[in-house]
């Protein structure tokens, strides 16, 4: 499924994909990560590993906490007041959650992106200066460069490159999501956590979201929550399967996302998939 | 081992300073009131101190040169204005509501709400100023001196009139269409729906409008005092000239000392708790949410 | 029939509201043009302000607009800020400052007028300034301006703020780059709110700023606003009436003006921030 073979102006443009195979060294390692909002558990007990330029899937049904361990990776779900966060995550080694981290610096390694495309009411050129901007960028020409680049990388410099300093907001769904990731990527980040990032776009865009996914293996660690199966399956090398038991979410499975899709070791994750159950 | 969620924002160099500077703002904000109230505390304090408000309604009448506080003649003008003008405001107000959501034609209807919408922004002078040179010379053809309550209630029901009738037509336009379309499935004549299902779930945004309303005729001040007469005496006629305490206020400051300033103070004092409990009434009721008739 | 009837009483009181308010605006229009002319926008007033112009009082009201503009709008908005964006929904802080606001805007403006003379006039010693009626218009309008601004901030899309975040953006540097834009028109509206009320305003004035109708040399001169023109025209001038309603055609003008101003400088700072690279 390469970009080549799909007309019209949905193509991602000139865009190299990344090398094949990921390495299985890992990258973020969670050892018993707990979660609570107030009184309210909402994960326990999770450990995985995720490993360097490889796709890693979350699957699971809903409020199994899939989001709320995607913001603890970036810290983000510090911002909500009353959110209590238990274990280790360690990035390269270092506990992220016991040291309080550089926060900027931590943002700019880890780059997200969400469900519902965001791109701030602001011109398409200034969406992706102002996080450079904040990062200390200001030299006129790096600025550019940087900005053509990320674009390219998304398949949006042919689309957008006369109409820069035009709204945001302006673009198509599939478009302010690209836009949204290419924000991510001007910061050159290593890892990127994405949240159901095509599940509020239509079919063809979202395929040309997931597309660009894919290429981006090799090149960036990513980690991305996923409902829909058969995405998982296209795109991910790892799989982590998380299920509700006595009202907190659990990791019930995690492994080689061929291995996990085609003989799961754990029941319920058999049933899940095979859509029995959730 | 669980941490509880920080404001990480603080570990930012420009948050460590603007999160302080906005606290230090808003504080002064807080202290704002405080120093309103307490200094209108402060300057009323020897009348209020021992009782002496109370003279308020005991003494036979305002005569503060010679000590003699009685406000009732003042604060009767000030609530007969108000009610006055309210009474009349309030259906010429829903009318012009309720032609606005259901009569009006479009391009009507914005012209009408955008007249109103200047009128409810003109300042209370310019009312004033066409009250005195056109409503109290005509007043007073029928019934000299021509400054009078009724010139006041006219006034003031021209001034609260925009109002009432922009925050009738946004509580009728509120209502859910769902009702509307209901009601004329049934067969309902137009005089029926909008009396019988959209006034009645409207009724508490309205009812919200008119308490506010209330507030702000008692809180005039320049129209009522150009054009009522500023004598003070109980209201017995409309053709009778009034003083209401916004306007003693406004007249006598200027010269008032002592024991005669801390009462017009006071007066201040009331009018603010008058005008606050009026404040409080209306959000309370507008609250209600659209309901069934 | 009883619909009829209900129609007719209908249009029939709008008849009577639209005849009263065209009333109004008539009179207002024709003894305001008779008497308008350029001299009269340039010239001082002579003879108590039945001849002459209004020259001075123009200058005298833009100047106590001013002041309340320069300290109610960096204030206003810092308060909002803060209630919006810094405090937890609840806290018992936040909410206290909230009623305290909403009480605020509900006091009388003649109140404000006896707060204004005793703090600012006396207490503080400006006496009857331009400084003292501007300080107190200033106290006047934050309570609203900060409740609009506030409720703007509040209502713009969360997604830019968790995007922000998750790009490592400082709180200062969202809300200026982003979430002030993004509310911008909340807070013209609160500022035109605040500046209607500001301008129209007379009571308050009258024990702050004073009466006096020269060119003001400072900020710390009595200033005689447009509205208290019109007022002392009126009422204790006689023969003042044309006098006062060429100026009460100008106050409107200058309201309208400045609302126009307030929305083109606001518009223009949008598109800016928007097309900046």
């Amino acid at each position: 499924m390469t970009a080549e073979h799909r007309p019209g102006p949905y193509t991602l443009g000139t865009m190299a994909a990344g090398p094949s195979c990921c390495e299985p060294h890992p990258h973020l390692q969670v050892r018993d990560l707990s979660v609570a909002y107030g009184e309210q558990p909402v994960l326990e007990g999770v450990s995985l590993d995720i490993y360097r330029g490889c796709i890693t899937a979350l699957i699971g049904p809903s409020g199994c906490g899939k989001t709320s361990f995607l913001s603890t990776l970036n810290h983000l779900i510090m911002q909500d007041r009353g959110a209590r966060v238990a274990g280790r995550v360690l990035l390269d080694g270092q506990d992220i959650l016991q040291s309080v981290p550089d926060l900027m610096h931590l943002r700019r390694r880890i780059g997200m992106i969400f469900q519902k495309p965001n791109p701030f009411p602001l011109s398409i050129r200034r969406n992706l200066e102002l996080p450079l901007r904040e990062h200390g960028v200001r030299d006129r020409r790096t600025l550019n460069e940087k900005v053509q680049g990320a674009l390219t990388a998304v398949g949006l410099w042919d689309e957008v490159r006369d109409r820069l300093d035009r709204s945001a907001p302006a673009l198509s769904g599939g478009q302010q999501q690209r836009l949204c990731i290419a924000r991510a990527l001007v910061l050159e980040p290593e890892i990127l956590l994405m949240d159901e990032p095509c599940s509020a776009l239509d079919p063809i865009a979202s395929a040309v979201v997931e597309d660009l996914i894919v290429r981006l293996r090799g090149r960036y660690t990513v980690v991305i929550v996923t409902h829909n199966l058969a995405q998982a399956r296209r795109v991910a090398n790892y799989a982590a399967f998380f299920w509700m038991t006595e009202r907190v979410g659990k990791l019930i499975e995690f492994g080689q996302c061929r291995r996990l899709f085609e003989a799961p070791a754990h029941e319920l994750t058999a049933a899940y998939i095979s859509g029995a159950r959730g | 081992m669980f941490r509880s969620g920080l404001d990480h924002g603080r570990r930012y160099n420009a948050d460590r300073l603007l999160a302080p500077l906005l606290r230090l703002s808003a504080a002064v904000g807080a202290l704002l009131l405080l120093l309103v109230v307490g200094f209108l505390l402060y300057e009323a304090w020897p009348v209020l101190r021992g009782g002496g408000w109370q003279a308020f309604w005991r003494d036979e009448g305002w005569y503060p040169l010679e000590g003699l506080f009685g406000l009732m003649p003042m604060l009767w003008a000030s609530l007969a204005a108000a009610l006055g003008a309210v009474l009349l405001a309030t259906p010429l107000g829903l009318a012009s509501a309720i032609f606005l959501q259901f009569y009006a034609p479009p391009l009507p209807a914005k012209l009408f709400r955008l007249v109103l919408s200047l009128l409810a922004g003109i300042p209370s002078v310019i009312y004033g100023l066409w009250g005195l040179t056109v409503l109290v010379p005509l007043i007073g053809r029928l019934q000299p001196p021509g400054a009078s309550l009724l010139a006041a209630v006219l006034v003031l029901t021209l001034m609260i009139l925009p109002t009432v009738a922009l925050t009738g037509a946004a509580a009728l336009g509120a209502v859910p269409r769902a009702w509307l379309t209901g009601a004329e499935a049934l067969g309902m004549s137009r005089k029926g729906l909008i009396l019988g299902v959209a006034l009645p779930a409207a009724r508490s945004g309205i009812a919200g409008g008119v308490l506010l309303s209330i507030a702000r005729a008692l809180g005039e001040t320049m129209a009522v005092l150009m054009v009522a007469g500023n004598v003070v005496q109980l209201p017995t006629g409309l053709f009778e000239p009034v003083r209401v305490l916004t306007a003693n206020i406004a007249l006598e400051m200027a010269y008032a000392t002592d024991g005669h300033r801390a009462a017009l103070f006071a007066s201040g004092l009331l009018l603010t708790l008058l005008v606050l409990v009026l404040a409080i009434a209306a959000a309370r009721v507008s609250r209600g949410e659209p309901r069934h008739g | 029939m009883a619909d009829r009837l209900f129609t007719t009483a209908v249009y029939l009181l709008v008849i009577l509201v639209i005849g009263a308010l065209l009333w109004v605006i008539g009179d207002l229009v024709i003894g305001g043009l008779s008497r308008l002319s350029w001299s009269f926008l340039v010239e001082a007033p002579s003879d108590a302000g039945r001849a002459g112009g209004i020259a001075p009082i123009l200058v005298s009201t833009l100047l106590i607009l001013a002041v309340a503009l320069a300290v109610a709008l960096p204030l206003g908005l810092a308060v909002a800020v803060w209630l919006a964006e810094f405090t937890r929904p609840g806290r018992s802080a936040a909410q206290g400052i909230r009623l305290t606001l909403d009480v605020l805007a509900g006091v009388p403006s003649i109140v404000y007028g006896l707060f204004g003379h005793a703090f600012f006039s006396l207490v503080l010693g400006l006496r009857f300034s331009i400084l003292s009626g501007g300080l107190t218009l200033a106290c006047m309008i934050l309570p609203l301006f900060v409740r609009t601004c506030e409720s703007g901030l509040s209502a713009v899309d969360d997604g830019w703020r968790a995007g922000a975040r998750a790009l490592g953006m400082s709180r200062t540097s969202t809300v200026w780059h982003i979430l002030l834009p993004a509310a911008s028109p909340a807070i013209l509206a609160g500022l035109m709110l605040g500046i209607g009320r500001a301008t129209a305003e007379t009571a308050a004035l009258l024990f702050t700023s004073g009466y006096v109708d020269r060119m003001p040399g400072s900020l710390l001169d009595s200033g005689r606003a447009l509205a208290v023109h019109i007022f002392e025209l009126s009422m204790n001038v006689s023969g003042g009436d044309e006098a006062a309603y060429a100026s009460a055609f100008v106050l409107i003008l200058v309201i309208v003006a400045l609302n126009l101003m307030a929305q083109l400088v606001t518009d223009r700072w949008l598109t800016r921030r928007i097309q900046r690279s």
